[in-house]
């Protein structure tokens, strides 16, 4: 029988297998970041360990860096102990590491990607759930513990019990105001928030192969939020020719012979998935949360669904509590709900294609008064491209904050931090309680949607900006 | 890591689904560079009521966790898992836990414990009406069992695979274990293709 991408990766990667013993498989790259890796290194030293590859090892700052005056010292001392902690360790077990200030520092799911070392059919780890974004690639990518940081740090291999795989199978034409945030927030809504539990999802069909890497990452990404260990999407031209030329993309004869490798990298015609859901692209609509959940989104045409509506027990406790944290009633409509704060950035929507789309919709017309719109490049790099293309102009114009790189208020760990009460769209990955800072409301959205909802007040799409709004430059 | 085989302690009943771990430990105590110290970080902002659960009186000093599905979904942190422990529970039980939780909880000895909503409905409703109940979280046996003031038992066997299970029962370090295999994961190495990325090389 056929072996579907997931199989064909994990198999080339096997180190040992025994019965009834998880595989031991081979990471060919390992990710690290301020956050999850001190008590990593600390383990190490406690039993006198090196780092196994360093050559196979990255480590960049992005949890808590600032997004501004990044010349000055950091203003928290805690924050500043777990950079100097993170430049400590980089420096004492030999690990290469790309500090703020630096021009490839940034997101780390950013960062790997863009200076081609997430290439088609390596395994991709990282302490940080977000690594699935690298699976876009067709990497075997997913996020661990610390102590499996510390693991593959001294091993650079993971002791890993098998998965069940999914197939996500998109097929037709999205409509053209559908950006891949919309199509994965509407897929979290289809199965779950832990519909992808113990799956490697694959995703598949005409639209997404029509999407670019960086739609595809956006996807990819959050796999982790329906619950899946990690998403796939099979490598083709598309994969190919954004590595081609890349700082770590192989050249010549073994450009070559990776091309060659990276094009058996599909799923075979006679495999067989241990679970299939189909979505028809043309049905799909812009899409926004209006819950603490990933899973808790609806098409933004709709209106607030009523808790009562759930035939679950526990999906209608958990829509109950969503809605009082979220300070919404039943029945409203989504497009009359008032935001704060706007911010579009982080690992999901931080890249090139994204700053390019908000400022599509923001070119000509300005944030509405009240209302604070953060712009945060997911990297150094990012930021370069989009000053070189103008985009911090349009932001700036606009009364956008143009910002230095980073995760910021993604998860607040830095200064950018929503307060008590105040409710943000997001084109982040978490809509979590408080994720955004303490007692903040957080719905998710597209960087599209991001944009319009900065102009008009309330979460809207770009369709819902009529001329009224526009001020002629 | 510590060794697990069996454990005798209160409970507590949290009726929440999909319990996050920015519930269980909010990202700006992540900033600390150890594994201890977390445990005024669990689950701080419900912590603020006085309502909650944890702040019950009859809740001090309770050990096992019961909770609603899809526990620990979210970021990979592993301080989720040293939160619970720094604040003294032993084991969690779920209908459905994160697969990062279970994971990162499993390597700390942190056992947690699938069993069907039915029996989770159940154990609430004993650790509700008397609080006082002993709840056993028996790894030998792979059963959890929990008594009532007036004797009678709920007893109910879960599953955990049998590597995972010796590796608790041994308290056994996944590090030392792989370094065994040094041959091994040499000769993988000599066969890796020459095209893979490396981070040192431009
Ligand atoms: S941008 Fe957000 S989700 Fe991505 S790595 Fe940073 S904190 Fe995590």
């Amino acid at each position: 029988m056929g072996r579907t991408l997931a199989e064909k990766v994990w198999d080339d990667h096997v180190v040992r297998r025994a019965d009834g013993e998880p595989d031991l498989l081979y990471i060919d790259l390992h990710l690290l970041h301020e956050v999850t890796s001190p008590q990593a290194f600390d383990g190490l030293r406690l039993s006198g360990r090196k780092v196994r590859r360093t050559d196979l090892t990255l480590a960049t700052e992005d949890h808590n860096t600032p997004t501004l005056d990044i010349d000055k010292p950091i203003a928290d001392p805690v924050s500043r102990a777990q950079l100097e902690t993170l430049r400590r360790n980089c420096a004492e077990f030999g690990v290469r590491l790309h500090s703020l200030g630096d021009v490839e520092q940034g997101v780390v799911h950013v960062v790997g990607p863009q200076l081609g070392l997430t290439q088609p059919g390596t395994t991709v780890v990282c302490g940080d759930s977000h690594t699935s974004t690298h699976g876009a690639f067709g990497a075997l990518a997913f996020g661990i513990g610390t102590s499996q940081v510390e693991h593959v740090l001294a091993t650079q291999t993971l002791p890993l019990s098998p998965f069940r795989t999914m197939a996500i199978t998109v097929e037709g034409e999205l409509p053209a105001d559908v950006t891949a945030k919309d199509l994965i927030l509407a897929i979290i809504a289809r199965i779950g928030t832990g519909g992808g539990q113990g799956y490697v999802i694959e995703y598949r069909g005409s639209a997404i192969r029509a999407l670019s890497m960086e739609a595809r990452m956006t996807i990819c990404n959050m796999s982790i939020e329906a619950g899946a260990r990690a998403g796939m999407i099979a490598p083709d031209e598309t994969t190919f020719e954004y590595l081609r030329g890349r700082p770590h993309a192989p050249e010549g004869a073994e450009w070559d012979a990776a091309v060659e490798y990276w094009k058996t990298l599909r799923t075979d015609d006679d495999a067989v998935f241990d679970h299939e859901v189909f979505i028809d692209a043309a049905e799909l609509a812009p899409f926004v949360t209006w819950g603490t959940n990933p899973g808790q989104g609806a098409p933004l045409s709709a209106s607030v669904p009523d808790p009562a509506s759930f035939d679950d027990a526990s999906d209608r406790l958990a829509a109950q509590n969503a809605l009082e944290y979220m300070d919404l009633t039943p029945g409203q409509p989504l497009r009359e709900v008032r935001v704060d704060t706007v911010f579009v950035g982080s690992c999901t929507n931080g890249r090139i294609e994204d700053l390019r789309s908000a400022a599509s919709v923001l070119k000509g017309r300005r944030v509405a008064d009240g209302v604070r719109m953060l712009v945060v490049p997911g990297s150094v790099r990012v930021a370069l491209q989009a000053v070189d293309e103008g985009l911090d102009r349009v932001f700036t114009e606009a009364g956008a904050e143009w910002r230095h790189a980073g995760c910021s208020m993604c998860l607040g760990m830095n200064p950018d931090q929503l307060s008590p009460g105040e409710r943000s769209a997001s084109t982040s990955n978490r809509n979590f309680e408080g994720r955004q800072g303490k007692g903040g409301r957080t719905h998710l959205v597209s960087p599209q949607v991001a944009a319009a909802t900065a102009v008009r007040g309330r979460l809207s799409s770009p369709s819902d900006l009529d001329a009224t709004t526009t001020v002629e430059v | 890591m510590e060794a697990f085989t069996t454990h005798t302690g209160r409970a507590v009943p949290l009726r929440r689904s999909n319990v996050d771990t920015d519930q269980i430990i909010p990202a700006h105590w992540l900033k600390k560079v150890t594994r201890t110290g977390f445990e005024d970080g669990l689950f701080e902002a419900w912590r603020k009521d006085p309502e909650f659960v944890l702040n019950q009186p009859e809740r001090q000093g309770a050990t096992v966790l019961v909770a609603g599905p899809d526990f620990g979904t979210g970021s990979s942190r592993e301080h989720a898992v040293w939160a619970l422990q720094n604040y003294g529970f032993k084991a969690v039980i779920s209908s459905r836990f994160a697969d990062i939780f279970r994971g990162n909880s499993l390597k700390n000895g942190l056992l947690t414990v699938i069993l069907p909503q039915e029996t989770v409905d159940g154990l609430w409703e004993l650790t509700e009406s008397e609080p006082d109940a002993r709840f056993t979280v028996d790894l030998v046996e792979r059963q959890v069992r929990a008594v009532a003031a007036d004797g009678t038992e709920l007893v109910a066997d879960f599953e955990l695979d049998d590597n995972a299970r010796t590796r608790l029962l041994q308290g056994l370090d996944d590090i030392s274990l792989t370094l065994r295999e040094e041959e091994l994961i040499a000769a993988y190495e000599a066969t890796r293709a020459s095209f893979k990325p490396r981070t040192l090389t431009v």
